[in-house]
């Protein structure tokens, strides 16, 4: 994970309060983004040695003149030290959006950039690289866009030798990427699968960290059903990604997270998942999430739900997949950890991130439905209280309990006697219709398969609880079925 | 929420699981008026489900990043791409390249993954800015020029910068000269090697060279 990110550059003189709210706002326009279909983030690099140095000290705004000027020096000066400082201060300046309003539309200078960026000089390479990388990261499409010519030699580096340029690249191409369809239009003819795929056997972690978000913006494009998973799942990439994923000592968790969001957006997208679950992925993400969970148990560290998140949605969404049918072998998911990892993710979210419980409880349906081995592991781990407990989060609770009720009267036998009929007697006095529906479905199974449970249900006053509902358009006629097993018992 | 303890053990044990209980279904089970069902639920990209979820990446994703760098020691070498250096190499310093040129197509395509060959730089180029959208004046290759007598460089460096076309013909269009060192390259122990008079001596091959290069930059507490 990066260094700092919570800390090192708030601006100072801020109070905590405002952070907070500039928080909830960004948020909000998230929220509202991602609604629209908008949802955008580029991501910015800047070098804390470098800020120390130069900081203190707000770059200013540069004008045409001055632009200019650096360029002249840094493309002609006669030290190399010179031209150097020359670039240094234009970065410094394109920090600021004016500043790179007028840079883009000064003639030539997008050609001079990309001159410096492929020179012999690796100083002037890197300040040239630095200067389109802040480019990339302007919200300001003109000036974004200003940095294609520059697309071709960023992915011909990509093969280099020094890992920080490499990174520069790389985050530079996926500031570049999610700029616009026209822009990955481009990227792919001109091989940045390939390239990436290349790319990814680096051993170094920064590298490997940016390559993964670079993909990711790849991979969310709209477009990207279509025009893009299917040359990535052709290449090696899908390899290298679960192979970046393996849990153990080497995982690191910057990197891991850029993977697994990867993945997540290649199998959502619904294009070849039987050749994720055929590579493995099934395995190293169930052996990932013993992982994040045992991670969650040792640290207070709240970045986990990162990772935890895609791998979660990654996991619940592959189990649909009908190669997972086939019974047996690497496809299935069969270790019963699985289900202690994830309870101990779902207390985790209680307690950090209440908004991924719905996710996780998600998984757990996912994994119960159709395997009476993991409703068999809720029962012999003892996580039906706990689940139970679950039951004001969300109605999902009810279709676990359901999906291990249904499975027949040994199931039904360690459903009761125990906390679930006095639980059952408050969710059926919800006036929620959902959540009552759902008891409804519950009960009828648990009366069925367990038929000592309705004496119990009678005498905690079930009849009266039912009676609430009998007018209810949607709930009346299983309401008086269950009126009537309970009478004629 | 309360777990079990024994929880966090079987979490560190061995993987399997226990023997299953018997599934033993009753055709009234989830009949009407009833109606459930067990069954997986998969969502597509854009629902609205993975709002939240959503939303905490992409506030991740636009905090700065930021990097410890150690005292920054410079690198001194160009980044060349292996890619372009292998097909450098085997185009400028292989003799018999030229031989085997004329009889077949050799120029091969610099994008990873294409196959393609060609039988001049310029076919090439054309490739490049047809099929792979490269820019017109994308620069690779310096044009061949005879730089007088044999000079022994030790240490070779790949410039990914080119001048005009190929070796064939000068010209096309407007570019910038790289300013090209005037001092002869050091040499590097260990490495020498001697090259035809065909090699500009400010070409250099870059594997000795980049070996130079330290990453400098360490992170904090990579988690």
């Amino acid at each position: 994970m990066w260094s700092g990110r919570q800390g090192r550059l708030r601006p100072v003189g801020c109070v905590v309060e405002e952070l907070r709210c500039r928080r909830r706002e960004r948020e909000a326009a998230l929220r509202k983004a991602r609604r629209e279909q908008q949802l955008v983030s580029k991501r910015l690099l800047r070098d804390d040695v470098l800020e120390e140095v130069e900081g203190g000290c707000v770059a200013k705004i540069l004008g045409e003149a001055e632009i200019q000027q650096f360029l002249r020096l840094a493309q002609r000066g006669t030290e190399e030290k010179e031209r150097e400082r020359a670039l240094v201060s234009l970065r410094r300046g394109l920090q600021h959006p004016e500043t790179q309003q007028t840079f883009i539309w000064l003639e030539g200078s997008i050609r001079t950039l990309v001159g410096l960026l492929t020179s012999s000089q690796a100083l002037l390479q890197l300040e040239a690289a630095r200067c389109l990388h802040e480019l990339s990261h302007s919200e300001q499409s003109a000036v974004a866009e200003a940095c294609l010519p520059a697309t071709s030699y960023l992915l011909t580096y990509l093969s280099g030798h020094s890992s920080d340029f490499i990174e520069l690249c790389l985050y530079t191409l996926g500031n570049l990427i999610v700029e616009s369809e026209a822009v990955r239009r481009q990227l792919l003819p001109q091989g940045i699968v390939p390239a990436l795929a290349a790319c990814i056997q680096s051993p170094h972690l920064t590298v490997l960290e940016a390559l993964g978000y670079a993909l990711s913006q790849l991979l969310q494009a709209k477009e990207a059903p279509e025009m893009i998973i299917p040359s990535v799942l052709g290449s090696t990439l899908p390899q290298h990604i679960l192979r970046l994923l393996q849990p153990g000592p080497k995982l690191n968790l910057g990197v891991a997270v850029e993977f697994a969001w990867c993945l997540h957006y290649i199998i959502c997208s619904q294009v070849n998942n039987a050749l994720l679950i055929y590579h493995g992925g099934l395995s190293t993400l169930g052996l990932l999430l013993l992982d994040v969970a045992g991670a969650v148990q040792r640290t207070e560290d709240a970045g986990l739900e990162l990772l935890a998140c895609p791998v979660l949605r990654c996991l619940s969404n592959l189990l649909t997949e009908a190669a997972v049918e086939v019974g047996g072998g690497p496809n299935q998911l069969e270790d019963e950890r699985v289900v202690a990892a994830l309870f101990i993710l779902l207390q985790f979210f209680l307690q950090k991130q209440p908004s991924l419980l719905p996710e996780g409880l998600w998984l757990l349906n996912n994994l119960t439905a159709n395997s009476s081995s993991f409703c068999t592991s809720l029962l012999s781990m003892d996580l039906i209280e706990p689940l139970l407990q679950l039951l004001p989060v969300s109605n999902v609770v009810l279709t676990v309990l359901c999906n291990v009720a249904e499975k027949g009267p040994a199931y039904c036998q360690h459903l009761w006697p125990g906390p679930l009929l006095p639980c059952l007697m408050g969710t059926l006095a919800s006036s929620d219709t959902e959540v009552v529906g759902q008891s409804l479905e519950l009960l009828q199974l648990l009366f069925l398969y367990r038929p000592e449970a309705v004496e119990a249900f009678l005498q905690q006053s079930g009849l009266q609880v039912l009676e609430q509902h009998q007018e209810e358009a949607q709930l009346q006629d299983r309401v008086r079925a269950l009126q009537k097993t309970a009478l004629h018992r | 929420m309360q777990l079990p303890p024994a929880l966090r053990s079987r979490l560190v044990g061995a993987p399997g699981a226990a023997e299953p209980l018997p599934v033993q279904r009753d055709p009234a089970a989830g009949a009407p008026p009833f109606h459930f069902a067990a069954r997986r639920v998969r969502f597509p990209r854009d629902h609205e489900f993975f709002e939240d979820g959503d939303v905490q990446r992409h506030l991740y994703l636009q905090d700065v990043l930021t990097q410890v760098t150690e005292a920054p020691e410079r690198p001194r070498r160009a980044f060349p791409s292996v890619h372009l250096l292998d097909t450098h190499i085997l185009e400028w310093h292989d003799s018999l390249f030229q031989i085997l040129s004329e009889r077949q197509d050799m120029y091969q395509c610099l994008v990873e993954g294409c196959t393609e060959k060609f039988k001049t730089g310029k076919d090439r180029k054309d490739h490049l800015v047809r099929r792979h959208l490269y820019p017109a004046d994308f620069r690779f290759d310096k044009p061949k020029k005879s730089r007088g007598s044999a000079t022994p460089v030790a240490t070779v460096q790949v410039l990914a910068e080119a001048l005009g076309d190929d070796g064939e013909q000068s010209g096309g269009d407007a570019m910038e000269v790289c300013s090209e060192h005037a001092a002869p390259l050091p040499e590097r122990v260990g490495e020498r090697r001697t090259y035809s008079h065909r090699i500009p001596s400010t070409i250099c091959f870059g594997q000795g060279a980049s070996r130079g290069f330290k990453s400098t930059k360490k992170r904090k507490e990579h988690r």
